[in-house]
């Protein structure tokens, strides 16, 4: 999967086509742009992109307003700082005012590796999540990606992107289509299901479910690219068995497992629900993606596991 | 003035070219770090441990010592070598920079690290949190500095506004700030990214003694430190911030002063070319790593 284009490439290529569409996008950046990648957005139209310096704070702020003088702002900066440092500015300015803010969060839970706990946004999601109205999104690959970059920009409201930076095996092919709120089923299986959100999680999942059916146990796997609003309605037609195992790179408190822990109290009662997850009393802590997803127990055997267990 | 005569001053000079080779060797090891910032503030804090700071580094929680709030979190990889060298913790620590269950994370960590006296990493908020502990200093009457150091591009962070005009408004005199004015942050040079302007003016303005001075030259860092203590009268005047003209990556002849050496990727001969550069001995020794 070397050769594949980095996702945030495709970011910022979906942002370019969507310019030349004639869509009244500003990219927004908070000296991050170089990690974002958006200086090719930058060099290509100039005008169109904004360096606040080091300041999240005024970076939500300026895209509030930005939105209410009728532009579509994209403002991006690593998950930690866009949820936890200006939290308030899109709550508030952009998403209390029913305005058209798309926020993206790069460097989604572990992927943060060598920033370390300081930059691991494991609550970001949560903190998302009770925005009311808000569309959130953790698209697995490149053609999601694009697509839902494109979903955000031609749909009126707040978004929150979780962006990975890097590179992601493919999932889709480039001519998937995507609707705003549906998930995807990867692949069926009568046992048990697996609801997976991000690259990392929903690669481990389809690793887990090969693993599975090695022994003899058949997993659906579900990619859930939509946190909010959540597609309950694939999510509940597709678990026959009742056991649905959660996959997030994220602390399982308050985002994918709560919210399907939620729908299965409320419209399901009886299913058998087990989170994978960030455990609910851990920070986020320094090393490579691989030590730390085994650290906070994300792997595929993990995932496995929790599988089996609803089995017994 | 400086006190300091024409032998200390070279003391100093041999200790930061020490302290640049084992950063250097700390994030080259690794392979990937905040090389450039880490090097800009290595004078600083040569001077601030081996002249200025009440310290007991085989008492790193002891009640009565100075702090260091490194706001900069991201040059911790500097102040770790600073520590190690200060017998902290021992110098093979530095080889576990950023790997798995390490005590040394790449943004400084009070709860993993001795001798680090706050958590930071999130630009804009170690100020606050140096102004809090220079107040219970003060609550207190207890005597001792707290000292900070924030970056230029930090500097963009409003929360540095606040601070700014809160230490003022309470006169914690007890809290000495630098600003690494290496002029760059990660999209380039802050004058183009987000223009400081007249950052002694601005300072000033928010009621804080300020002035600029060549953060790699000790007599003129030290004189302007012997100046902010002597004022020092917490409740009473003004705090200080001292910024420092710096070059980021000083000391690495593979990054000094390029624009792209916030966090880059580096390898051991470069590593062993910065050392014969600096004039240092290679602290990392086959033998310490055979060790690991
Ligand atoms: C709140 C926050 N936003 C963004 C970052 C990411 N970041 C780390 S260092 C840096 C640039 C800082 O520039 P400066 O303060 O000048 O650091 P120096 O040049 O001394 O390395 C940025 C944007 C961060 N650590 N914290
Ligand atoms: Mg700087």
């Amino acid at each position: 999967m070397a050769d594949q284009k980095e996702m945030r490439e495709v970011y910022v290529e979906t942002l370019m086509s969507l310019v030349e569409e004639g869509k009244d996008i500003i990219v927004l950046e908070a000296d991050l742009m170089r990690a974002t990648g958006t200086t090719a957005f930058a060099k290509k139209y100039p005008e169109r992109a904004i360096n606040v310096g080091v300041a999240e704070a005024d970076l939500v702020g300026v895209a509030s307003g930005l939105s209410a003088g009728g532009k579509i702002p994209f403002a991006a900066t690593f998950g930690c700082f866009a949820s936890r440092r200006a939290y308030d500015q899109f709550f508030l300015s952009a998403n209390y005012a029913h305005l058209n803010v798309k926020l993206v969060g790069t460097d989604p839970g572990v992927t943060a590796a060598y920033n370390g706990g300081t930059h691991m946004p494991f609550e970001d999601l949560t903190l998302m999540r009770v925005i009311p109205n808000l569309t959130i999104a953790e698209p697995p690959d490149a053609a999601s990606l694009a697509a839902v970059t494109r979903i955000a920009a031609e749909t009126d409201g707040c978004f929150y992107l979780r962006l990975q930076r890097k590179a992601a095996p493919q999932i889709y092919p480039d001519d998937e289509t995507f609707e705003l709120g549906r998930a995807k089923v990867l692949r069926r299986g009568k046992d048990v299901t697996l609801v997976a959100l991000g690259t990392v999680m929903v690669n481990e999942a389809l690793k887990a479910a090969a693993s599975l059916a090695e022994e003899g146990i058949e997993a659906t796997v579900i990619d859930a690219i939509w946190l909010a609003p959540l597609d309950e309605a694939t999510i509940l037609a597709n678990s026959p068995s009742g056991r649905i195992v959660t996959c997030e790179n994220h602390r399982v408190t308050g985002a994918l497992g709560s919210a399907v822990a939620e729908l299965i109290a409320e419209k399901a009662p009886g299913m058998r629900l087990a989170r994978i997850g960030v455990a609910a009393n851990l920070f986020g802590e320094v090393g490579t993606l691989e030590w730390l997803a085994e650290r906070f127990e994300l792997t595929a055997p993990h995932i496995a596991e929790a599988a089996r267990k609803l089995m017994w | 003035m400086s006190s300091m005569n024409r032998e200390e001053i070279a003391a100093l000079e041999r200790k930061a070219r020490e302290i640049r080779g084992l950063t250097i060797e700390e994030i080259g090891y690794l392979g990937v770090g905040h090389i450039g910032g880490s090097l800009s503030i290595v004078d600083i804090l040569v001077l601030l441990y081996h002249k200025h700071m009440k310290i007991d580094p085989t008492n790193p929680t002891w009640a009565e010592r100075d702090m260091l709030v490194l706001s900069k979190g991201h040059a911790g990889p500097a102040l770790y070598a600073t520590l190690a060298d200060k017998g902290y913790f021992p110098l093979d620590w530095l080889l576990t920079l950023n790997r798995g269950g390490t005590k040394l994370p790449s943004h400084c960590d009070r709860t993993k690290t001795p001798g680090i006296d706050m958590t930071t990493g999130s630009l804009g908020q170690g100020l606050s949190a140096a102004a809090g502990l220079a107040l219970a200093r003060a609550i207190d009457k207890k005597p001792g500095f707290i000292y900070c150091i924030i970056g230029d591009g930090e500097s963009n962070e409003g929360q540095v506004w606040e601070t700014a005009m809160f230490a003022s408004h309470k006169r914690l005199s007890n809290l000495i700030a630098f600003a690494d004015w290496n002029g760059m942050q990660i999209d380039g040079l802050t004058k183009d990214v987000m223009d400081m302007e007249d950052i002694v003016a601005k300072w000033r303005a928010f009621g804080w003694h300020a002035q600029m001075v060549d953060g790699h030259d000790f007599a003129a860092m030290d004189a302007a430190i012997e100046e902010a203590k002597r004022r020092a009268a917490p409740g009473i005047e003004k705090p200080t911030i001292i910024i420092l003209r710096t070059i980021k990556g000083k000391g690495a002849p593979f990054c000094e002063g390029q624009v792209t050496n916030h966090n880059m990727n580096f390898c051991i001969a470069q590593v062993k070319e910065a050392l014969v550069a600096l004039d240092v001995p290679a602290h990392i020794t086959p033998e310490l790593l055979r060790a690991q």
